[in-house]
Parts: structure tokens; C-alpha cells; sequence
């Protein structure tokens, strides 16, 4: 917890203490260590004068928020309607299978995380992943194997 | 107030130095879809080549000009010819097109899509010509890859913020009765009365009053106001000024999907911009108004599109819609009086106070005046985004804009998660609000999914019913605990262990959650079932009757085979057959073992699309032989 005091500390004094700065914080918070960690809830906590549980309540709700540790690289795979239809599923099974996690995971050498979204607005060309901030259209099973090469 | 003609005779002035006969220019397509096909890599290669030769050409990076099928796109313009576009560019493809045509001259024929010039430009098709374009009426997408959204003035040099300047002439009254004579309606879906949503904030009277600005765009297959923001980011920004100068509010703020940083980063640049020119802060254009904007970034919850649960969202609380009355435009944001509005509708705004509400009737029909935004994905030939008059056909969407499916056409999905599947009897249905809510869909933000035969609507359903599920905030137990049986219910059928009572349940269950639930999400939800029962109870029969399933696409039904005839033997699909199903020796036809077969597709795919495969693997009802 004490590594943490410091940048915690950066991000929640840009905030006003008020109910409508949970989420921000939050954003910022995911921002910074990639997840929200325990500590950091009962920093929050401290700080907006809310109970850990409403702060987790909040948190839980909302599908961005992840409170398992991210990867090096993190991958997302679309399951939009248009993904959905081109087999967008099918492609996330085969990334489980190939990194061997579940979605939500992350390997254990810390290379990949895996996660899926409804939809990242690039529908036409459907199926889509992203990695990092790199997003990949018209993907395929098998090409998923060389595009993972090129993240170390 | 002469602020803003100083304004745009400058950037005037900038626009035509850029675009001087002399001067050449290369445009590429630098949107999210651009990006995903992409346009990185392109222009990476440009840029060297540029160095390299030292070619003396503006690079200008625009947004999305709508056949997102065609990216990534990149245009030239050199040695006094117009404008020519060029699609599907790949690095190597750009090397030469910049090599030819921007070094020597040359067009590159069989790679141009078609040039931009008013005039005939060799035997060259024109742009705007290609069946995709000429069916559409362009009024919100009119600067959508022509200008650069992260220009101010651009913007401003194809008038931009004349609507707002226009607006600042008129009283507040006046610009209410501006929108509400054009007509415009919400384009987030409901289809309410911009003027009148207006009107309601305004009379309140109570202060403070606020406009959002909904970029939630929840719809998982619809990315018209992405598009928008990423491409046009100031027209939206434009008509949240008018707005909130028309309501009397003071401040402004757009909630926008996390999922969207492009346009988000967009956004902020348009925004610091705006503050740079006076356009934004206190006293905007040397008038009385004062305006600021705020960005709220979604954190992923598709019911927060809600706007009474957006409101909760930036509060700071668990995005729960609650009952209305009353409306956020009486009581909204911290309890005052609230105008929320879709992107596009803030971004068709200015269009309506430069041109005036008459004109803006021109287009649509009667009752549903104007144009509207569609993202045409699916299994269509022509994907990407496109805006017709509203009134247009489906069929005429399609057909003629989308070049039709890519196999025997099945249905389209209007509305999202919300909406319909629409056999293709209905295809002359008129894109409006009405029409489409009486064949039982919706109009929705625009999403639309051509689906063919080979997607199962059985699955789609239940796709929709799981992601509805997932989405549900949980406050009432019907939509909550409903669409969980609906799920159920629906896995049991693709799994092909579904009996024919089950079709009753559904239908059943679908009708309570449909006039119990508290909000849109669990009114609507039932759609996607309901009309896929309506129109396609066939497909159904087959699923839970015969035990098949006639797309091919639940894989408890179907299974992979090789088409001995056509197997060459080249061995590709025993490497990438993960569970070492496929066996048999070079040069003869494989060995597909059921058993071992997990449906992956990886081998199916591998066949198609390498050369030296034959296609020869494919997949048919289990037990078939
Ligand atoms: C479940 C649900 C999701 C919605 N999602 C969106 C959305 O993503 N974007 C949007 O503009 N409107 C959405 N709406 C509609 C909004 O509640 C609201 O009607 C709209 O933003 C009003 O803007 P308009 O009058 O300009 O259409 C949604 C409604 C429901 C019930
Ligand atoms: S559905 Fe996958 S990007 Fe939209």
C-alpha cells in the first residue's frame, strides 16, 4: 500500500469532494495502475467520505472497471451485433485457447490480458480486436497467431 | 459583431491557399475505421516517401467519408487535377499510386475509385457518383472527410459557427421556434420534438439549466455518432452552443463512451480550439452569451444511453433510469432543468439555423422531416456509413446504397438490442419513426445489421436477449429475472433441446417484460424476439422440431467436414487445427474427426482463403452425411 500513497494522492487532488467525482477518480485511478486494487478503494473511500461498499457498488456497475492486475499488452475482442454475426465470438474462444486464460484474465507471464467489449465503432469491418491501442479489422482465427507476435 | 467574419475570412483564406490548383495534396482517411483497415501503415509509407523524394504535398488527415468497406482511403490531388480517390491502399499500393501519380503524374486507373471535380475529369467516374453516394442526401456528414477535424478552420472555412452566429441575431424564442418549425426530431431513437424538448427546458425558468450532449452510443453495431465526433467534431459542438443559448443554460456537457478515445481526444482539441477563438468562455462572438463545456467519459454501461440514467451516471451513482415524469427537461441534472440530445441531432442544428427551417423540409416527409445517419454493417456488400432522407425504402438502403447481401438476403436489424428483424417483405417499409415501430422494430440511432442466410435469427435473438440481460441495471424484477428465462429459454433452442411449448414461453414472457419494465431497456428488449417469432417462426420450428439449424451457425447442430473431391491435400488445415482433428497424409483428402472437432473455424478459413487450398472443408447439419 505505501508505493501507492504518492500517485494516489496525485490524482485524487485534482478532484472536489463530491459525489460526482467518484467516477473520474475511478477513470483515472484504472488509468494509472491499470486496475482498481483494494488500496486504492479505501483511499477513494477516505477521500469522498463514502463506505467501501458504495464505492464497489458504483465500481461493479459499470463494465469498465477491472479489479484483477492488467497485462503488458491488453487485448479486447469486439462481441458488437455486426462482430457478433461475422463470428466475432469464435474468435474469442480461440484467443482463450491460444493464450490459455478466460476472458477477464491475464497470462501468467503478465504478457496478454484478455478482454471483450460491445463494440469499438469500427462495425464495417467486422470482426474487430484490439490490442493496446492498436484496433484491427477484418481479423480471423487464423491470423490471430502473427498478430500476437508482434506483442512482446 | 464582426468577430466571427474575421474569423472565417481568415480560415477562408488558409482553405484556398491549401487547396490552390498548384499545390498538391494528399488526403487520407485517418477515422477509427480508417485506423482498424489500416491507414497507419499507409501513412507511415507516405510520409517516407514524401521525405525521401522531397515532394513538396500537404498531408491532410481527414475523417470518415463513409464506405468504410473502401478503407483505407487515400486521395491526391497534383499537377492542377482534381481531387482522386483511391480505396483499399495498402502500404504497397500507396508507394505507387504516390510514385505515378504524385510524382509523374499518372493516375493510377484501376486502383481510383473515382475523382471529386464538378466538371468531368478524364473517363474517370466521380466520387459522389458511385451507386453507394448517389442515393444519399449529405447534410450532417456534408464536411466528413473533407476537412481536418483536429482544423478549427476548416470548420470555420466551410461556415462553420454561422448557425451559431445566426442564432445569437435572433432571441432565444425565436431559434426554439426555428428548430420546432423545421421539424427536427431526436435522432437518439425516441423521435421527440427537438423544438418542443427546448421549449419545455426553457419555460421552466428555473436556473441553472444544462444540454448534454448523448455520445453514449450504445448500440453494439452502430457507430454513426463515433464517426461523427471523430470526423466533424465542431458541427456537434456548434449546435450544443445554439442549444444551450436557446434554452438558457450555461453549460454544456457531452458524455461520450469510454470505448471512443479517438473522438474523445477530438473532442478536446475542438474544445481548446473553440476557447482560443473566442468561441467558447464568456461574451461568445462579442454577444452576451456565455457558454462553457464540460466531458463526462461513460464507463460502460449501454442503459446509462438512457437519459435519466445518464444523469444518475454523472452524478456520480449506479446508472439506474427512473420513472418519468419528470422529465429531465423539467427536472434533470442535479434537479434542474435538463435538455438532452443525441449527437446528431446537435449536429444537424446548425445546418437549420444557417439555412432556415423551410429548407431543412425540403427533405423526408411530412412527418418526419430530414435525414438521418444509418451504420450499414452485416453481411452487405457496400459497409460503412451512410445518410438518406427519411422516408427512404430499406430496400432502396440495401439494395441500391449497400450493393445488396452477400448471399440470399434473411432479414435486417433496425434499432439495436431494441429493435426488429425485418423479413424481406417489409424491405419497401419507409425508414420512419411510425413505419418502422409498426412492423414491430424501431428506428432506433441507426444502427442497421443485413443479415443472409447464412446468420441464424434464433441466434441473433438470443445475442440480443444476452446482451440485454447482462446490460439490465436490475431494478425491476421483470427485466431482470424475465430476460434471464428468455435467455435460457433461447440457449436451449440453439442447443437444440428446446421443445415447441418453448416458442409459447417466449412469447409469453417477452409480452410481461415488455409492460412491466420501468424504462426503454425492458420495453424494448422483447423486440428482437418478438419479431423474429413474427416473422421467421420458421427457423424456430427447425431448431426445436427438426433439431437443425438452417444458417448453420448453432454449433450444437452442425458439424465440419472435407469435401473429399475437392481436397488437395496441401495439409494447411492439419497445422492450424488446434485439437489435431484433421489428419491424412500430403496430396490426399484429410481426415476430419468429428470427436476431436471443437467448430472453430480455423481450418474452414485457412481452406477459403489460402491459395493453395481448395475449399474443400465445410460444414453441414450434424449426422448428415
Ligand atoms: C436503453 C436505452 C439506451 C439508449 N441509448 C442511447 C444512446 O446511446 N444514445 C442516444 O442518443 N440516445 C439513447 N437513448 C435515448 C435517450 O434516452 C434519449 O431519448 C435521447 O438521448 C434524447 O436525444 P434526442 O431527443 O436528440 O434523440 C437510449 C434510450 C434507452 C431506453
Ligand atoms: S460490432 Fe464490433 S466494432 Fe461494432
Amino acid at each position: 500500500m505505501e508505493p501507492m500513497r504518492e500517485p494516489m494522492q496525485s490524482i485524487l487532488k485534482e478532484f472536489p469532494v463530491e459525489a460526482g467525482s467518484l467516477i473520474p477518480i475511478l477513470q483515472k485511478t484504472q488509468e494509472a495502475f491499470g486496475y482498481i486494487s483494494p488500496q486504492a478503494v479505501e483511499r477513494i473511500s477516505r477521500f469522498l467520505k463514502l463506505t467501501e461498499n458504495e464505492i464497489f457498488g458504483v465500481a461493479s456497475f459499470y463494465s469498465q472497471f477491472r479489479f484483477i492486475p492488467k497485462g503488458r499488452h491488453s487485448i479486447t475482442v469486439c462481441l458488437g451485433t455486426a462482430c457478433h454475426v461475422r463470428s466475432g465470438g469464435i474468435l474469442l474462444e480461440a484467443l482463450e485457447r491460444h493464450l490459455e486464460i478466460q476472458t477477464g484474465e491475464c497470462t501468467a507471464d503478465g504478457r496478454f490480458d484478455l478482454e471483450a467489449v460491445a463494440c469499438l465503432g469500427c462495425c464495417a469491418l467486422a470482426p474487430v480486436v484490439k490490442i493496446d491501442g492498436d484496433i484491427y479489422g477484418n481479423m480471423a482465427v487464423i491470423k490471430i497467431k502473427e498478430l500476437l507476435e508482434k506483442y512482446e | 459583431m464582426n468577430k466571427l467574419k474575421a474569423l472565417a475570412e481568415r480560415s477562408r483564406a488558409e482553405w484556398q491557399a491549401l487547396h490552390h490548383p498548384d499545390r498538391a495534396r494528399i488526403y487520407l482517411g485517418m477515422a477509427s475505421c480508417g485506423r482498424a483497415a489500416g491507414s497507419e501503415e499507409v501513412r507511415k509509407t507516405v510520409l517516407a516517401m514524401v521525405k525521401k523524394h522531397r515532394i513538396a504535398a500537404q498531408l491532410v488527415d481527414v475523417g470518415c467519408i463513409g464506405p468504410c468497406y473502401l478503407e483505407p482511403l487515400m486521395d491526391i490531388a497534383a499537377f492542377g487535377k482534381p481531387r482522386i480517390s483511391y480505396g483499399n491502399v495498402n502500404p504497397a499500393k500507396a508507394e505507387m499510386i504516390i510514385e505515378k501519380h504524385l510524382r509523374r503524374g499518372e493516375i493510377v486507373r484501376n486502383l481510383a475509385v473515382g475523382h471529386f471535380a464538378d466538371a468531368p475529369c478524364d473517363d474517370l467516374p466521380e466520387f459522389f457518383a458511385q451507386p453507394m453516394l448517389k442515393h444519399q442526401v449529405r447534410i450532417v456528414l456534408k464536411n466528413c472527410g473533407f476537412i481536418d477535424p483536429e482544423n478549427i478552420r476548416h470548420y470555420l472555412a466551410r461556415d462553420g459557427y454561422s448557425g451559431l452566429q445566426k442564432a445569437l441575431e435572433l432571441s432565444p424564442d425565436q431559434v426554439i421556434e426555428a428548430i420546432a418549425q423545421s421539424g427536427l426530431r431526436g435522432r437518439g431513437g425516441a423521435g421527440f420534438p427537438t423544438g418542443k424538448k427546448w421549449q419545455i427546458c426553457r419555460e421552466t425558468g428555473r436556473e441553472p439549466r444544462y444540454i448534454i450532449c448523448n455520445a453514449d452510443e450504445g448500440d453494439p453495431g452502430a457507430f454513426m455518432n463515433r464517426s461523427l465526433l471523430e470526423s466533424d467534431p465542431h458541427s456537434v459542438l456548434e449546435g450544443m452552443l445554439i442549444a444551450g443559448y436557446a434554452i438558457g443554460a450555461s453549460m454544456g456537457t457531452i458524455y461520450i463512451r469510454a470505448e471512443y478515445p479517438l473522438a474523445i481526444q477530438r473532442l478536446k482539441t475542438a474544445i481548446r480550439q473553440m476557447k482560443e477563438n473566442g468561441l467558447l468562455g464568456r461574451r461568445i462572438l462579442g454577444s452576451a452569451f456565455h457558454f462553457d463545456l464540460k466531458i463526462k467519459e461513460g464507463a460502460g454501461a449501454f442503459v446509462c444511453g438512457e437519459e435519466t440514467a445518464l444523469i444518475q451516471s454523472i452524478e456520480g451513482q449506479r446508472g439506474m433510469p427512473r420513472t418519468k415524469p419528470p422529465f429531465p427537461a423539467s427536472s434533470g441534472l442535479f434537479g434542474a432543468p435538463t435538455v438532452i440530445n443525441n449527437v446528431e441531432t446537435l449536429g444537424t442544428v446548425p445546418h437549420i439555423l444557417r439555412n432556415g427551417p423551410t429548407w431543412y423540409r425540403q427533405f423526408g416527409t411530412e412527418g418526419n422531416v430530414g435525414t438521418k445517419t444509418f451504420s450499414l454493417v452485416g453481411k452487405v456488400r457496400r459497409t460503412g456509413l451512410i445518410e438518406v432522407p427519411l422516408g427512404t425504402p430499406l430496400r432502396k438502403i440495401i439494395q441500391d446504397i449497400g450493393g445488396g447481401p452477400q448471399k440470399t438476403f434473411k432479414a435486417v436489424q433496425t434499432g439495436g438490442p431494441s429493435g426488429g428483424c425485418l423479413p424481406e417483405e417489409l424491405l419497401d417499409t419507409p425508414v420512419t419513426y411510425e413505419s418502422l415501430a409498426a412492423a414491430g422494430s424501431i428506428m432506433g440511432s441507426g444502427g442497421l445489421i443485413v443479415m443472409d442466410r447464412d446468420t441464424c435469427v434464433v441466434d441473433v435473438a438470443r445475442y440480443f436477449l444476452d446482451f440485454i440481460q447482462r446490460e439490465s441495471c436490475g431494478k425491476c424484477t421483470s427485466c431482470r429475472v424475465g430476460t434471464r428465462h428468455m435467455v435460457e429459454i433461447l440457449e436451449r433452442i440453439c442447443k437444440g433441446e428446446g421443445e415447441i411449448d418453448d416458442l409459447n414461453k417466449l412469447e409469453s414472457l417477452a409480452r410481461t417484460v415488455k409492460s412491466t419494465s420501468l424504462c426503454g431497456l425492458g420495453q424494448t428488449a422483447p423486440n428482437p424476439v418478438l419479431t423474429t417469432l413474427r416473422y421467421f417462426r420458421n427457423e424456430y420450428v427447425e431448431h426445436v422440431v427438426g433439431k437443425y439449424c438452417p444458417a448453420l451457425v448453432c454449433r450444437s447442430l452442425i458439424e465440419y467436414y472435407v469435401i473429399p473431391d475437392k481436397c488437395t491435400g496441401c495439409q494447411r488445415c492439419v497445422g492450424v487445427c488446434p485439437t489435431g482433428a484433421i489428419s491424412g497424409p500430403r496430396s490426399e483428402p484429410h481426415n476430419l474427426d468429428k470427436t476431436k472437432c471443437i467448430k472453430c473455424r480455423a481450418c474452414l478459413e485457412i481452406c477459403r482463403f489460402d491459395a493453395i487450398a481448395g475449399n474443400a472443408i465445410a460444414i453441414r447439419t450434424r449426422g448428415e452425411s
